[in-house]
């Protein structure tokens, strides 16, 4: 009877255990093993490959490119979402009619799957008849349609920049909601503190808001990063990563090399996975140092 | 649009009283220009979702047209999508959300409920290990995932879908779960319990009932993760009947073809329930994020 006892969590929490180990480790033990194998294009593995498959990664003409340019695209979204919505959480704080369906507006590309976004996106950003283009064409920033210079999604230099802002635009709303949750938390007396100082707006801001809001911050800019790291979609449904490997970061080259070789492709998820990992670490020193500084 | 339903709910932020103090020293032009601001934004973030629509309505030969507005109003468009190609994988991105919804519910709800009423050896190793499952992508993984899947034979089934989608989203539902069940006080359970109701009894008469919010929480939450999700099932199917409708209507674009505003149509019916279910559980949302990742 007592073993019995001693089994009871087993059958409640056991079902989970098995889930997460099933869905969640194995294809990470996986992943691990398989950059170290030689697998056929048919899946069919074909013995040890030591560090074979990571030498010809590194080996890869845009390998130095494109691992550079994943972490920009990772530092830029990131820091160019919590600036905006910093901003944005600052203005829909405030008190004015009609303040629950504005809020409610931004749920929209929060809610939606990011590859809708980036394919309404790819479709406005049409050369020939895409709205933006429309409006770039009314403002006189192009001269023609369907000219080269329409084609923003045809080159890296204005591509990139475009990729950049979907990723922002899709990050912006959760962060915003983040950030209006720990303002919401911020108790009135301390602002009445700080104007008994006589701190002035920006002063407060920087002083009193900030710092409280830093929790919030930390966290949200945290699950961007790993959002963001990982967010494939954008750049899958709006350029493919071409020209070339132009537009490219890690995620879209493992990605690409999956249907050609799979152990090189396993072999950039693990140095991906560590990336990842670094980020984080590095991030979270970054925002502690800070909290000590403060 | 579908805004005039946003759902009556008193925002606590309103609660903070840091307003009072600022809101006095308003000045009235002030207020107006920052309802402006305000509006001008969420007219932005609406934007693409009303283009789509606009561009769902229009009549296929205007597809190309250079124009904003519909020459036409083709409501027919939204209806003619239910006989196209896309129907079938829509009904895969049903079967899938609502697959791993009740795959999530069935294993989350007895650990997070047990987590949350009993001390037991390994309580401690089991929230951490769902809280590292949090910050795991699928995406970060595929080539795992897609090996696995491969050995199991269970590339190109729903079931593997179903399986990713429960699995990745499992710790939010937990998280969640685990925070409504632990502010349950015990005592009402056990009165229940002492009432002549079984263990099961009080906890489906009782406790389930107060969970109720945070149940339907994750419920929405995985349904739309699932919903949403592209990346596996991009990489976990091939046959285009059995893709769901993500995955079909991204290779829509990659090709030439006649009918652009099933895609927009597609587009429209894949995006707009979400944005209204998303509506009913955002702040519980904020809160079970940020809340699991802290801890």
């Amino acid at each position: 009877m007592r073993r019995l006892r001693a089994l009871e969590p087993l059958a409640w929490v056991g079902p989970a255990v098995v889930l997460i180990a099933v869905v969640v480790l194995w294809p990470v033990i996986e992943m691990i093993r398989s950059s170290f194998l030689k697998i056929s294009r048919f899946g069919v593995v074909q013995g040890g490959n030591g560090w074979a498959n990571y030498e010809k990664l590194v080996n890869e003409k845009d390998f130095a490119d494109i691992m550079l340019r994943s972490v920009i695209w990772v530092v830029a979204v990131v820091v160019l979402t919590v600036l905006v919505s910093l901003a944005l959480a600052q203005l829909f704080n405030q008190r004015f009619p009609l303040r629950k369906v504005a809020r409610w507006a931004l749920i929209a590309p929060w809610a939606a799957s990011v590859l809708m976004t980036a394919i309404i996106f790819k479709w406005m950003l049409d050369p020939e008849v895409g709205v933006i283009n429309q409006i770039r064409l009314k403002l006189g920033l192009i001269d023609a349609m369907g000219g080269a210079a329409a084609d923003q999604l045809g080159d890296a230099s204005t591509a990139m920049p475009w990729l950049v802002f979907v990723a922002v635009f899709v990050s912006v709303p959760f962060t915003t909601y983040a950030l209006l949750a720990g303002l919401a938390t911020i108790p009135g007396d301390v602002y009445e503190a700080a104007r008994m100082d006589g701190a002035g707006r920006l002063r407060t801001y920087w002083s009193v808001t900030l710092p409280l809001l830093r929790p919030a911050l930390t966290v949200a800019a945290l699950i961007n990063m790993m959002n963001v790291f990982n967010s494939f979609p954008i750049i899958w449904a709006m350029t493919h990563g071409q020209p070339g490997y132009s537009t490219a970061t890690s995620t879209i080259l493992m990605f690409i090399l999956k249907s050609s070789d799979i152990g090189e492709s396993a072999a950039m998820s693990v140095v991906n996975f560590g990336m990842v990992v670094v980020l984080t670490v590095i991030f979270l020193r970054v925002s502690r140092w800070n909290k000590e500084v403060a | 649009m579908a805004v005039g339903t946003a759902p009556r709910r008193t925002p606590p932020a309103s609660r903070a009283a840091n307003r009072g103090a600022a809101v006095r020293h308003l000045p009235r032009l002030k207020t107006v220009l920052v309802a402006a601001a305000a509006y001008v934004i969420a007219l932005i973030f609406l934007f693409p979702y009303v283009v789509m629509l606009l561009t769902s309505l229009r009549s296929q030969d205007s597809l190309r047209d250079v124009t904003f507005w519909p020459d036409e109003w083709v409501w027919s468009n939204l209806a003619g999508f239910w006989s196209s190609g896309l129907a079938g994988n829509l009904w895969v991105t049903i079967k899938v959300a609502a697959g791993s919804t009740v795959l999530v519910l069935l294993v989350a709800l007895p650990a997070a409920y047990y987590s949350a009423r009993h001390r037991f050896r390994g309580r401690t190793a089991f929230l951490i290990l769902v809280l590292i499952t949090q910050m795991f992508q699928p995406t970060a993984m595929l080539v795992g995932i897609y090996r696995e899947f491969y050995q199991f034979g269970l590339v190109d089934s729903i079931w593997s879908l179903i399986l990713v989608n429960g699995g990745f989203n499992l710790a939010f539902a937990v998280w969640i779960l685990n925070a409504y069940f632990s502010s349950i006080p015990r005592e009402l359970e056990e009165a229940a319990f002492i009432d002549g109701n079984g263990r099961f009894g009080a906890l489906f008469r009782i406790t389930l009932p107060l969970a109720m919010p945070g149940v339907i929480t994750a419920l929405i939450f995985t349904f739309i993760a699932a919903w949403n999700e592209f990346v596996v099932a991009l990489t976990l199917t091939t046959t285009p009947e059995k893709q769901p409708l993500t995955v079909a209507l991204n290779s829509f674009i990659g090709q030439y073809q006649v009918d652009w505003q099933n895609l927009f149509a597609g587009s429209v019916i894949a995006t707009i329930p979400v944005i209204i279910l998303f509506a009913l559980i955002e702040r519980k949302v904020v809160g079970g994020l940020t809340a699991g990742s802290i801890k």
